[in-house]
C-alpha cells in the first residue's frame, strides 16, 4: 500500500507544467490527489513522473464572466461548495457537492481532477454535463475550448491529448428562478453513487421553457436524456408529465457491475429522475427579470 | 529508488527537517521520520479517516498527501491537542463519554472533531453526524463519538460566548 517510486516535479506556472507534460515519458498530473493517490498507493497507477499542480499559480478560484461562472481547474471542491457565487447561480452544483466524498477529501479534491478522472459515477461530471459546461484546455499548440459532452471517450478516458491539461471550466448561468435538483443513491453517504440524476427546469409563463436531465453511474459516461427533455419542453410541469418523463429512464442502456445489475440501475434511474424533476419543478419560479442566460 | 528530498514539516508549531522520497506520504513521514506515531494508518487509500490531520486548520487525510506537498504548511496532529499536560476539552469528552474502545480510530476522530468545533461549535446534530461519517470506527457504533463531540461543543460554547 505504498506508491511505487516516481520522480516528483513541482512547477509554478501552467507553461512550466505543459513543458514537463510534453517532454517527460509516462507522466501524470497530480491535482487534489483524492483519486490518484489511492491508485498510486494500491499500485493501480505507476507513473515514472508526477507533475504536482498544487503550487501552480492562477489555477484556482471562482469568477463571474459574461453570463458564465468560470471555475479554475484546481479549485478545491470545498471552496466551490462554499462559494457564494456558486450557491447563488449554480445551486445544482452546491447540492451535488455535499455528496462528493467527505469534508477531508473535499478540502483537497478539485473540480478539474474530478472531471479528468471521469469516474462514471462522479457527481461533478454529471452536474457539468447537465449544465453544458465548457472546458478550457491548454496544450503545446495553445488553448482550446472543449464541450463537456465531448469529454468522455470511454470508461474513465477523457478526450484530452497526453500533452494537454484542463485549466478551467466555464458554466453558462441558467436564468434566475430556474429550478435544479440532484438526487443519488449510494450504499453509504459519501460513496460514489450507484446511480444519480441531475435536473434543471426553466419555467416561462407556467410552462417548461427548457429542461435538462442527466443520469450518472448508468454507463461509462453521464447520459443526457435528450428525448425526455424534448418531451418536457413547452408543457406545464404537472406531476403526471414529470412521472412520464422519468419513466423513460426505465428503458435506457445501463451497465452491470459488482455493485448493481443493469435492471436495478434502470429502476433507480427512473425513481431518482422523478424525484429530481419534481424537486426542480417545485424550486423553479418564473423570473421577474431574465437572468444571464448565455 | 528515486532521490530523497529535503523537506521541512511544521508539526504542532515545531519544525522537523526530514529527508524523504517523493512517494513518502505525509502520514508515513509523521510516523517514521518525525517519530509522531499518534497519527494512525488504517486503509492507506483514503477511506477510513484514521490518519486525519489538520493542514492549515482544515482536516485532510494524511495518506492522500505526500510529505513534500506539506512543506510550508501548518500541520496539527493528535500530539498537539493537549496543552501543558492537560487534555483538550474534546479529549476529556472522549474519555467521559466512552467514545473509544480499542483507540485505533481515535486520533483521526479527535482531529476531525477539533476542526469541526473550532470552525463552528454551534453546528447542528445533522451536520455533525454528516461530517463524522467520513471516519470509520469498528468498536463504538459512533453514538458515543457524536455524544462526546456534542459535549465538547457545549463546553466550548460556554467558554467563548458568541
Amino acid at each position: 500500500m505504498k506508491a511505487a517510486p516516481f520522480a516528483y516535479h513541482d512547477p509554478r506556472s501552467v507553461e512550466e507544467a505543459l513543458h514537463l507534460l510534453a517532454t517527460l515519458e509516462n507522466a501524470r498530473l497530480l491535482a487534489g490527489g483524492q483519486s490518484l493517490m489511492p491508485m498510486l498507493n494500491m499500485r493501480v497507477a505507476f507513473p515514472d513522473h508526477l507533475i504536482d499542480l498544487n503550487r501552480v499559480e492562477g489555477l484556482a478560484g471562482v469568477t463571474a464572466e459574461g453570463g458564465a461562472l468560470r471555475i479554475g481547474a484546481m479549485t478545491r471542491q470545498r471552496d466551490i461548495e462554499e462559494s457564494p457565487l456558486v450557491r447563488a447561480h449554480l445551486p445544482l452544483m452546491s447540492e451535488a457537492l455535499t455528496h462528493v466524498g467527505h469534508r477531508q477529501t473535499r478540502n483537497r479534491g478539485t473540480i478539474g481532477g474530478s472531471l479528468c478522472n471521469l469516474d462514471p459515477s462522479a457527481e461533478l461530471v454529471a452536474v457539468a454535463t447537465a449544465l453544458d459546461a465548457v472546458l478550457e484546455v491548454q496544450g503545446p499548440s495553445g488553448a482550446r475550448d472543449l464541450s463537456i459532452h465531448e469529454l468522455p471517450l470511454g470508461f474513465m478516458t477523457p478526450s484530452l491529448a497526453p500533452e494537454e491539461m484542463l485549466t478551467a471550466i466555464r458554466i453558462p448561468l441558467p436564468p434566475a428562478g430556474h429550478g435544479a435538483a440532484f438526487e443519488e443513491f449510494a450504499r453509504r453517504h459519501g460513496d460514489y453513487a450507484i446511480t444519480s440524476a441531475a435536473a434543471v427546469l426553466v419555467l416561462e409563463g407556467g410552462r417548461i421553457a427548457r429542461a435538462s436531465l442527466t443520469l450518472g453511474g448508468v454507463g461509462a459516461g453521464p447520459l443526457r436524456l435528450r428525448s425526455a427533455e424534448a418531451a418536457l419542453a413547452g408543457q406545464a410541469p404537472s406531476e403526471a408529465l414529470l412521472r412520464e418523463a422519468a419513466a423513460a429512464c426505465g428503458s435506457i442502456d445501463a451497465m452491470s457491475d459488482p455493485q448493481a445489475p443493469a435492471w436495478y440501475r434502470r429502476r433507480l434511474a427512473a425513481t431518482l429522475a422523478r424525484r429530481a424533476l419534481t424537486a426542480a419543478a417545485s424550486r423553479a419560479t418564473t423570473p421577474a427579470r431574465q437572468g444571464g442566460l448565455a | 529508488m528515486t532521490e530523497a528530498l529535503d523537506v521541512t514539516l511544521t508539526v504542532n508549531g515545531e519544525r522537523h527537517a526530514v529527508r524523504v522520497e517523493a512517494r513518502r506520504t505525509l502520514a508515513d513521514a509523521l510516523r517514521e521520520d518525525c517519530g509522531l506515531t499518534g497519527t494512525h494508518l488504517g486503509c492507506e487509500h483514503g477511506v477510513c479517516g484514521a490518519c486525519t490531520v489538520l493542514l492549515d486548520g482544515e482536516p485532510v487525510r494524511a495518506c492522500l498527501l505526500f510529505a513534500v506537498q506539506a512543506q510550508g504548511r501548518a500541520i496539527r496532529t493528535v500530539e498537539g491537542l493537549a496543552e501543558g499536560g492537560e487534555l483538550s476539552p474534546l479529549q476529556r469528552a472522549f474519555i467521559e463519554n466512552h467514545a473509544l474502545q480499542c483507540g485505533y480510530c481515535t486520533p483521526g476522530f479527535l482531529m476531525l472533531g477539533t476542526a469541526l468545533l473550532e470552525r463552528d461549535p454551534t453546528m447542528s446534530d445533522e451536520a455533525l453526524v454528516d461530517a463524522l461519517s467520513s471516519n470509520i470506527c469498528r468498536c463504538t457504533g459512533y453514538a458515543n463519538i457524536a455524544k462526546a463531540v456534542r459535549a465538547a461543543a457545549a463546553e466550548m460554547r460556554e467558554r467563548v460566548p458568541a
